[in-house]
């Protein structure tokens, strides 16, 4: 076999990629036949409930569960924090109740009484001078780049001061700024959770994770066993979003009652439950000075931040400041503030979310400080950018947005639109970036002489598609159609596949799989090549048949060719490591949004009207189901701009708003016109697959949040930007 | 600062478990009901139902013997009786719209329906509207893939199906008003839109 050189069909000879193509397991999705961990019943199973802990400090006490296990239909209780224990936030578990039926365990939970000593409680992530009274905060990193470098006589600290004073001093406009962006929760629709089961030695577990793969690790460790006593499956997971990597420590302890009771589990944590322990992502607060000279250029940025990832407290989102615009001299640094509130985890584009609508929004005020627009602004600024998209990129996604948008007619100075009634409309936008590096992926491709397919890998499915981009690069690679391939996915048995998470699926399983049936068809053609009186190197696989190329008289079919393989079937595997440099994938999208809000001044509602995305992703498999990643990233932008928060009472560090008809997300009728451009020209469709989950999700928030601010001529400065924000920073602007 | 606070489990918020247990869990367990079994459906005059009882109720067009509490949802019983998953289990208020299903033709939420509550009503789940030969609703959802997770998409459907039972000739703004009890976290409304109005435009509602 001649060594197999990997690459991507030409726009043009592709039959399968970049055509829009429905997801195969979209039927047993939209019938309510797919099986999620929540469905799976095992025989005799047990169902687990809760006690969460009502307090956001406290010492647990005494527990007290006699009465609980007296409850008709309750098996088991299980202790998760014992006495002594100090509990650092609300929601906390606490004791777990096993039972044959939902109602008793519930019931069970009900009778446990639990004696708490209180503590301290501190919550207030957003006031710095509070957190530093109470001695809640940590030094978090900053950052400092200044073109001119100090003198060998300069003291280093004092260079800083003076040259970015000096800096300020040259500036011929000066915004000063505060911007900020609440906690909000991940809030997936399937709470995390397991139904498990020992079988012998042998854990069996079905877990809502987008890490399946690499899960089993977690639970062996913790129940000192390894992890090939452990399989992990998930074939379909209600929503992830950065939030379910591991087993989590309720997981581990329904294995734990599952082993005690010698009874399969399923432990799903309930809804108000699943907002205070699984998943939130960092708040973040920011105090900017931004300098700028006669030309709107960005020349100087000073900052001082703070926000919260909950008690551990450790920064993460300053890393991302100034976003994608940064200026050549900066000066960045950041407090973090330790809460009553769980840890953060990675959610969607962990950082740069906050990062974007903390600091596009100064570039925009920069625009309404000089009267022009900011298009031109963030145009202009481009010349100093900080991303792994180049700027001529930008450029290009920026005038086929402005012109969805139809920006040059609708655009007005800042605050100077028409007003209809008390309806002001206004236009804004951002741009982001992210790597979208293709994971880690094994895939196991196995051809039947019969000429059946059949591939195994260790990924999953968190919305994405990832059966159907499995099954069109085999069948593209192949030559046959999609529903001739069974696509196998969602174990731990299968061979590993990293997790999803930061955009690396679609990288990761397009690089095994391509490499897979390329290695397959590559031996396949060495078999037919004689046959058909040619070298392997004049065949194609297209169509069902393995032929030559440009003569379809001379051909096998797919099962005749296959055929030739006696009477084993062919097995191949192949492997990609997530950062070996590949002609097949790579690292690096920008994208462009613009959002047109229109605003009451009288009762501040703020309203979608419409949102433009343009997006680049390299080569693009199925554009049916990147518009629709883009679309779901859009919607969840327009969800913490406008609509999600966390609300903490600051007093007793309780989650006030725990429950879905309080945690207020997006409707059907809050999200506007949404129009998506997938931009690939050549030049990115040759660099192969990257990653798309991230960076749409980015930029919605700031250029809302700049829309907004155009409308009113007022900057609203923390996100969400509810009703009352919005009149309260008109009222301070003396508007109203 | 510190004190001393004993607590029975959760202070804030009203959650279903802590609704029904006031409703009938307990040693007090009891609940209003006409009379189960053989007068069912029949006005007999009301009855109390302590603990277990064997009800029947009529799932996708068929009648099933069911074991439940007074405290028992019709979502329980739909989930762990007659594995009928398709409506989820996610939040216990029922304001995600993710356990809609039709009694009587009306969608409901199963997750705040007690299956007592249910008896004498025609169900129907969205498993009822068709696998082997899919409702077009559920079929426009694929067209325009109007799902991505899709934990939300049978609730969704459902929902879809009977807003359009009810207006046959919607039009998009008319959408966008009637159909904001379904939440979808990731994000499919864009194509909802268009699945619903595609199924208008094609005639689809049979």
């Amino acid at each position: 076999m001649a060594n197999v050189i990997y690459s991507w069909p030409s726009a043009d000879e592709a039959k399968v990629l970049g055509k829009r193509r429905d997801r195969l397991d979209g039927l047993v999705k939209a019938t309510g036949a797919a099986k999620y961990t929540y469905d799976i019943n095992l025989d005799k199973q047990l169902i687990v409930k809760a006690l969460d802990c009502p307090h956001a400090h406290c010492r647990v006490g005494s527990i007290d569960t006699i009465a609980a296990e007296r409850v008709a239909g309750v098996v088991h209780v299980h202790i998760l924090r014992p006495p002594s224990t100090e509990i650092q936030f609300q929601g906390d578990l606490i004791a777990a109740v096993a039972a044959e039926t939902e109602g008793a365990a519930n019931e069970g939970v009900a009778k446990i009484k639990v004696q708490y000593e209180m503590l301290d409680v501190f919550v207030r992530d957003d006031d710095l001078e509070a957190a530093t009274d109470f001695g809640r905060t940590k030094k978090a990193g900053g950052k400092t780049e200044l073109e001119r470098e100090p003198t060998d006589d300069e003291d280093e600290d004092e260079f800083e001061e003076k040259e970015i004073s000096r800096l300020f001093k040259e500036s011929k406009y000066i915004v000063e700024g505060y911007y900020g962006i609440n906690a909000i929760t991940h809030c997936c629709l399937e709470p995390h959770g397991a139904t498990l089961e020992w079988k012998g030695d042998k854990l069996d577990v079905h877990l809502s994770t987008q890490n399946v793969s690499r899960t089993d690790d977690g639970f062996a460790d913790a129940l000192e066993i390894t992890a090939d006593d452990v399989d992990v499956h998930c074939d379909y997971v209600g929503g992830g979003f950065g939030s379910k990597f591991a087993p989590d420590y309720w997981g581990i302890a329904a294995a734990q009652i599952a082993k005690k009771t010698g009874r399969p589990v399923k432990w799903m944590l309930d809804r108000d439950q699943e907002l205070k322990i699984a998943g939130n992502r960092p708040s973040g607060y920011v105090k900017v000075r931004l300098g700028a000279d006669d030309d709107g250029m960005a020349i100087v940025w000073d900052s001082q931040q703070w926000g919260s990832k909950g008690i551990t407290g450790s920064g993460g989102i300053e890393n991302a400041m100034p976003y994608v615009y940064r200026p050549k001299n900066f000066r960045r640094r950041a407090t973090s503030i330790l809460t009553n509130a769980d840890v953060a985890r990675a959610w969607r584009a962990p950082t740069h979310p906050q990062a974007c609508a903390m600091s596009q929004t100064a570039y925009d005020d920069l625009a309404a400080m000089m009267g022009v627009d900011s298009y031109d602004i963030f145009m202009k600024n481009l010349a100093n950018i900080s991303s792994r998209q180049k700027a001529e990129v930008y450029v290009e996604e920026m005038k086929i947005g402005a012109k969805l948008m139809d920006w040059n007619e609708k655009w007005h100075p800042h605050g100077k639109g028409p007003t209809e009634g008390s309806i002001v409309e206004g236009l804004g936008m951002a741009i982001h970036e992210w790597g979208g590096v293709a994971n880690t992926s094994n895939c196991l491709l196995r051809i039947h002489p019969d000429g059946g397919v059949e591939s195994y890998c260790g990924t999953q499915d968190v919305g994405t598609g990832t059966r159907t981009v499995c099954a069109m690069v085999l069948a593209e690679t192949l030559g046959l159609s999609e529903e001739a391939i069974t696509v196998n996915i969602g174990s731990s048995k299968y061979p590993m596949s990293g997790a999803s998470g930061g955009s690396t699926t679609v990288g990761a399983v397009s690089e095994s799989h391509r490499r897979a049936a390329q290695d397959a068809i590559a031996k396949i053609f060495d078999l037919a090549a004689p046959k058909l009186g040619v070298n392997s190197g004049a065949l194609e696989a297209s169509n069902g048949r393995v032929g030559v190329k440009g003569n379809a008289s001379k051909s096998l079919s797919w099962k005749e060719a296959c055929g030739l393989l006696g009477i084993n079937p062919l097995e191949v595997t192949a492997n990609h490591v997530r950062g070996t440099k590949s002609p097949l994938s790579d690292v690096g999208v920008g994208g462009v949004q613009m959002a047109h809000v229109a605003v009451d001044k009288e009762t501040g509602v703020v309203k979608m009207k419409k949102l433009v995305a343009v997006q680049d992703i390299g080569l693009i498999i199925n554009p049916k189901m990147a518009e629709s990643q883009i679309y779901g990233a859009v919607i969840q932008a327009i969800a913490y701009a406008l609509f999600e928060q966390r609300i903490m009472d600051p007093k007793t560090g309780a989650f006030l708003n725990a429950e879905l008809a309080d945690y207020r997300l997006p409707w059907l009728g809050d999200i506007g016109e949404i129009v998506v451009h997938l931009y690939e020209p050549q030049s990115e469709r040759q660099r192969g697959v990257i990653g798309l989950g991230e960076p749409p999700v980015i930029s919605g928030g700031a250029a809302i949040s700049n829309a907004v601010c155009n409308a009113l001529g007022v900057r609203v400065p923390v996100l969400p930007l509810t009703p009352k924000r919005v009149l309260d920073a008109l009222r301070q602007a003396g508007v109203t | 600062m510190a004190n001393n606070s004993q607590s029975p489990g959760r202070t804030t918020g009203h959650t279903r478990r802590e609704f029904l247990k006031g409703a009938g869990a307990g040693a007090a367990a009891t609940a209003l009901a006409n009379v189960p079994a053989t007068a069912e459906g029949q006005q007999a005059g009301a009855a109390v139902i302590h603990g277990w009882t064997t009800v029947s109720l009529d799932v996708n067009g068929k009648s099933h013997q069911v074991k439940v509490e007074p405290r028992t949802t019709l979502l329980e019983v739909l989930r762990y009786q007659l594995d009928l998953t398709g409506a989820k289990p996610v939040s216990l208020d029922g304001s995600s719209g993710a356990s809609t299903v039709l009694a009587d033709g009306k969608p409901i939420m199963a997750s705040t329906t007690l299956a007592l509550a249910a008896r004498g009503k025609k169900i129907k789940t969205v498993e009822g509207l068709g696998r082997e030969n899919p409702d077009p609703v559920a079929r426009a959802f694929v067209e325009h893939d109007a799902e991505q997770c899709g934990f939300c998409t049978p609730g969704f459907v459902v929902a879809v199906r009977a807003f359009l039972d009810k207006n046959p000739q919607a039009t998009d703004e008319e959408i966008r008003s009637g159909l904001n009890g379904n939440i979808c976290r990731c994000g499919t409304y864009a194509n909802v839109i268009k699945a619903a109005l595609s199924i208008v435009k094609g005639g689809g509602n049979g």
